[in-house]
């Protein structure tokens, strides 16, 4: 036990005196909370339309002023022809191309049926279809009045079933509740298995490594000494996170912040020992870097941070089920954003508790008292 | 020139030895590549409900499996109250419920039903486009029973330009390659000169007679040259896997790559003239550039949504620029006559950095 004391003096010392690292630690994950909360969205705000009207007639300009008037449009300009539309889409300046063939309206009046070309840039392919399904709802809806005005029949023609949609949990479909949350995970991942990895590679290149081998420290309070300093800069990291995100954003929190706790409490252990497996396999401080970021990258794109998981194909959705992100992803919103309690999360409670074992027994097989 | 050849060999030494860092050099994009080509997307797929279908009767079970025959939607259980749909939310097993009147049937004839599609919110966007769909469905459910027919129609003809059959590929191709090429170039770079300088062999090449723009020249370019590979690498998958189309010029594209990867060598040289140790390099090449670069150029995200402050912010990226560049030359076809501003963008980044490394850079060690 004294022994485990000295260690984490030693430990806390190397940690505090890098004065380089400190504002990193602790200033650069809220900065970075703030701007990348703001900057993760997929909603769409603005579209930016070019208009190429070829009939000009009250119909046409109807829609157009239909779309500006939900304020999502902005006309960038009405151009003469297909070619300019074009060279506007090239340049990155238009979303979407909206043409009006000549005679659209005497073709709706005469022909019963009228067409509108819609051509949208499509590099970003959900945010196109979005755009495309949403011009055309209000299009849609246009008709439907349109057709109403034309042929006198009552305003409000009821429909046999009327949709409700109710949405539970955020009813304002804020994205920074769901987002927020997702961060703090990914900045305590991070900074864990970033410091953890760094470490032990980190006194084998400095040479003190071979010091602390010669001392008799036994393996195990060697691994307790190198986690306990991490871990509790993790769960600190994760009250800091979650405090600043609560008073600048101010999401929910339905359930039970403890439970919340405790199970990070066992993740950050998952993690800190993943972090220390690549520190005793690795030569450099380079290679333990390169290979926490290339576990980092994988973990994090596959946790459901911006997209669910749920949308993966299958052989996808298998492998992550040994990601631990994805299970932590999961349970801060649950728990923050749906109240779950303990009985819905137990699945969740037992797949960490059985990797932490494992990541731990493996730490501690992989550190051998050699240089 | 010859001391040159001999400081860049030295370099390609070190590199290669290092034969796990290597692996991942080259690993890791191939990896993204094939992730973000067929793991990461937002395609709904198998969403899984649930139902309280509260009539049973012909027509909410016709509405049921109508809703069933689409790809998106998944019956995971059947609900016979609110708290049965509460749970499923709070343990995740479902994301929409589906609620269904007594006396569907009787209700739809007297214009009357009310069906409510309860939503888990937690994920704004899954519950906005599910919703979308399941409202699609039921709206295209009323009109074939109803046997609609509307006059006067104005029909929508679409057109996807760029991207006709929408593969999220096509976004995430530029991206990826600028996300490695930054991890290649800044972060390698910073960690190469701030190594020397923690191991102490900074000074011995210091006082060599090598000057101090030949050393990070040779420091540099063996990066440069592993990033082109590297770019190789991806664009090759891109093209063979993910059938990318390449509408530019070649040429043009890789002189851009070259003035990208320039533009984050400069960057790295710079940080690590900041910096002497290894560990605060990388923590900020990785914190400061990393997610920034992700999150805030354009790759995942759409700049346009974002809050004014941030897309101004956004014009600090060289990613930014470059994404832009990667998608006008590969799927628009675009040319210098397009992607002048960008590509002037992008050289003054590089002035800016060189400019600052050299002010910063001392000869002497503390």
């Amino acid at each position: 036990m004294r022994r485990i004391k000295f260690l984490l003096k030693k430990e806390f010392k190397q940690i505090f005196r890098n004065k380089a690292m400190l504002p990193l630690i602790f200033v650069m994950p809220v900065i970075q909370l703030l701007i990348l909360v703001n900057a993760a969205t997929f909603e769409i705000k603005n579209i930016d339309v070019a208009v190429l009207d070829q009939d000009h007639s009250q119909t046409s300009k109807a829609i157009v002023n239909k779309l500006l008037s939900t304020g999502y449009y902005r006309i960038v300009e009405n151009v003469a022809n297909l070619k300019d539309g074009q060279l506007l889409m090239d340049q990155n300046k238009i979303d979407l191309l909206l043409q009006f063939p000549s005679k659209f309206e005497s073709d709706l009046q005469r022909d019963n049926k009228a067409v509108i070309m819609l051509d949208v840039s499509a590099i970003d392919g959900s945010a196109a279809s979005i755009i495309y399904y949403y011009t055309n709802s209000i299009i849609f809806d246009f008709n439907t009045s349109l057709v109403q005005k034309w042929h006198n029949l009552p305003t409000n023609l009821s429909l046999p079933i009327k949709v409700e949609n109710r949405y539970w949990f955020n009813e304002e479909l804020d994205y920074k509740n769901y987002i927020t949350p997702g961060l703090v995970v990914i900045l305590v991942t991070m900074i864990g298995m970033f410091l953890s990895s760094m470490n032990i590679v980190r006194e084998k290149e400095m040479g003190t490594i071979e010091q602390l081998n010669v001392t008799p420290i036994t393996k195990s309070q060697f691994i307790i000494s190198k986690l306990t300093p991490f871990w509790i800069i993790g769960m600190f990291e994760m009250a800091f996170g979650l405090g600043v995100g609560k008073l600048i954003f101010d999401f929910p929190i339905l359930g039970s912040v403890p439970l919340l706790f405790a199970f990070s409490a066992i993740y950050l252990v998952v993690i800190l020992s993943m972090g220390l497996i690549i520190s005793t396999i690795t030569n450099t401080q380079q290679q333990a870097m390169l290979i926490s970021w290339f576990l980092l990258v994988i973990f994090i794109l596959m946790s459901g941070l911006f997209t669910a998981v749920e949308n993966m194909p299958e052989w996808a959705q298998k492998i992550t089920a040994f990601n631990p992100v994805t299970y932590f992803m999961q349970l801060i919103r649950m728990v923050l954003l749906k109240g779950s309690e303990f009985k819905h999360v137990v699945h969740h409670f037992v797949i960490m508790s059985v990797m932490a074992v494992v990541s731990v027994v493996l730490a501690l097989v992989t550190y051998r008292k050699r240089a | 020139m010859k001391e040159l050849i001999v400081f860049i060999k030295k370099e390609f030494k070190h590199i290669f030895r290092d034969s796990r860092t290597l692996l991942i050099l080259f690993g890791m994009p191939i990896a993204q590549v094939f992730l973000f080509g067929y793991a990461i997307t937002n395609e709904v797929r198998d969403a899984q409900i649930t139902v309280w279908d509260q009539s049973n009767d012909v027509m909410s079970k016709k509405l049921i499996s109508k809703i069933l025959a689409t790809d998106y939607f998944k019956l995971a259980s059947v609900s016979e109250n609110y708290d049965d749909i509460t749970n499923g939310f709070r343990s995740g097993d479902h994301m929409l419920a589906l609620v269904i009147p007594p006396k569907f049937a009787e209700r739809f004839s007297n214009k009357d039903a009310n069906i409510q599609l309860l939503l888990d919110a937690s994920d704004p966007n899954m519950a906005n486009i599910l919703s979308n769909y399941a409202s699609g469905i039921i709206a295209n459910f009323m009109r074939q029973e109803l046997n609609y027919n509307q006059p006067n129609q104005i029909i929508t003809e679409v057109r996807m330009t760029y991207n006709p059959e929408l593969k999220g590929v096509f976004l995430f191709v530029p991206g990826v390659i600028t996300v490695i090429l930054m991890i290649v170039s800044t972060l390698l770079t910073s960690i190469a000169l701030t190594r020397e300088k923690e191991m102490g062999t900074m000074e011995i090449l210091l006082v060599s007679p090598l000057k101090p723009g030949i050393i990070v020249i040779g420091k540099v370019l063996p990066y440069l040259l592993l990033s082109l590979f590297n770019a190789m690498v991806i664009l090759v998958l891109g093209f063979t896997v993910f059938e990318m189309p390449m509408l530019g010029n070649y040429l043009f594209l890789l002189m851009e790559l070259i003035l990208f990867i320039v533009a984050a060598l400069s960057i790295g040289i710079f940080i690590s003239t900041k910096t002497d140790s290894q560990q605060v390099a990388m923590m900020i090449s990785l914190f400061a550039l990393m997610l920034p670069t992700i999150l805030l150029s354009g790759f995942i995200f759409p700049i346009d949504s974002m809050p004014m402050a941030l897309q101004v912010l956004s014009n600090v990226l060289p990613a930014k620029f470059f994404i832009i560049i990667v998608k006008g030359i590969m799927l628009k076809g675009v040319g210098i006559e397009v992607l002048w501003p960008e590509t002037l963008a992008i050289i003054g980044f590089i002035l800016v950095f060189t400019v600052a490394s050299i002010k910063n850079f001392n000869i002497r060690l503390a």
